[in-house]
């Protein structure tokens, strides 16, 4: 694969730009980084949650521990489900690949493409539709692991691990889910007249979003899902 | 496919000097860079998987510190080279890194407030 320098997305405006401003960047970026900065501090109130009430929780089940009812004498099995989630990051992880891609193609547009594989690395469609399936994806992973919970005799109500639990991949969730409606709004705007340089920032402020909510990710699969 | 690049090169080189008239740093990654990077995020999460199956390792001192830093790498990788903070203005570091620091003394502050890291220390 060759090697392309790939513009960044930056928010750069010129003297000549209506929407220049005083720090030469794009008040949408600064507003997106502001945004994702408030972010970190949400989750951080989420995940220190799940944290203090982590072991605290008087019936199970339990995320890394087998339980038995003392009332039904029912043994219940660890509940947290370790090959799904691992699939479920591999797949929003491979998501910001092609987020990543789907920007450098957007920026990339006017240039000539003349191999296949330069086509689909050019294609700015393709790596957003990518995106949006994979996001969708991770949200039938999660959907799968809610119901199995449920299932098993996990719900919000039932005891601290899962009140914190629920919230806590549950606000990870709506997040994901607000990112596929940007990323298929991106798309819808793609297909209908195209995205080019001139949307670079649009779709740069929705990568740094889509990133973000993966890197959230990150942490809560280390935080919650391998630290016993 | 040479030309290809070269093109590229100077698209990106113009684009360079608009963006450093704005004070902006003009590095970037390259296509290349990027699968680089989902391969490294992707080894790294089979290795951290793979360690909390080794009933040996998951049960030592190290399990914990190493799954941070493993998780910590693969968050700044993903900052760095996909949101391309290393490559973009100061402002927006200050921006993202101002509150994550704000946020990490917030969890720690907590966890030692509710006794949840006083038994190691």
């Amino acid at each position: 694969m060759t090697s392309v320098p790939i513009a960044a997305a930056h928010g750069a405006n010129d003297a000549h730009d209506p929407h220049a401003t005083s720090t030469g960047l794009d008040n949408k970026k600064i507003a997106i980084w502001t945004f994702i900065g408030s972010e970190c501090m949400l989750f951080a109130s989420l995940i220190s949650t799940y944290l203090i009430y982590k072991g605290r929780s008087k019936v199970g089940p339990f995320p890394h521990e087998v339980w038995t009812d003392p009332m039904t004498g029912q043994h219940m099995k660890a509940i947290l489900n370790i090959p799904v989630t691992s699939a479920s990051t591999f797949v929003l992880l491979m998501s910001s690949l092609a987020m990543v891609l789907a920007l450098a193609a957007v920026q990339n547009k006017n240039l000539p493409k003349h191999t296949l594989g330069e086509r689909i690395l050019g294609s700015s469609q393709l790596w957003l539709l990518m995106t949006a399936v994979l996001g969708t994806t991770f949200l039938g992973f999660q959907a799968y692991e809610f119901t199995s919970f449920v299932h098993e005799g996990l719900t919000i109500r039932t005891n601290l691990f899962g009140s914190s639990f629920f919230t806590l991949t549950g606000f990870h969730g709506a997040h994901v889910t607000a990112g596929v409606i940007w990323l298929l709004t991106l798309l819808a705007i793609d297909r209908k007249r195209g995205l080019g340089p001139r949307d670079e920032v649009n779709v740069d402020i929705a990568a740094l979003y889509w990133h973000f909510v993966d890197v959230v990710w990150i942490a809560i699969f280390t935080l919650i899902y391998l630290i016993k | 496919m040479a030309d290809q690049a070269h093109t590229h090169a100077a698209a990106s080189h113009e684009a360079n000097a608009a963006h450093h008239g704005a004070g902006i740093a003009h590095e970037h990654p390259t296509w290349s860079t990027y699968w680089k990077v989902a391969v490294i995020l992707t080894l790294i999460t089979v290795v951290e998987v793979w360690i909390s199956y080794l009933p040996v390792f998951s049960v030592s001192r190290a399990y914990v510190p190493s799954l941070l830093i493993m998780s910590a790498v693969k968050f700044a990788i993903v900052v760095m080279f996909y949101m391309h903070l290393k490559y973009d203005h100061r402002l927006f570091r200050v921006l993202f890194t101002g509150p994550l620091i704000v946020a990490m003394v917030t969890i720690t502050a907590l966890m030692f407030l509710f006794g949840k890291l006083a038994a190691k220390v």
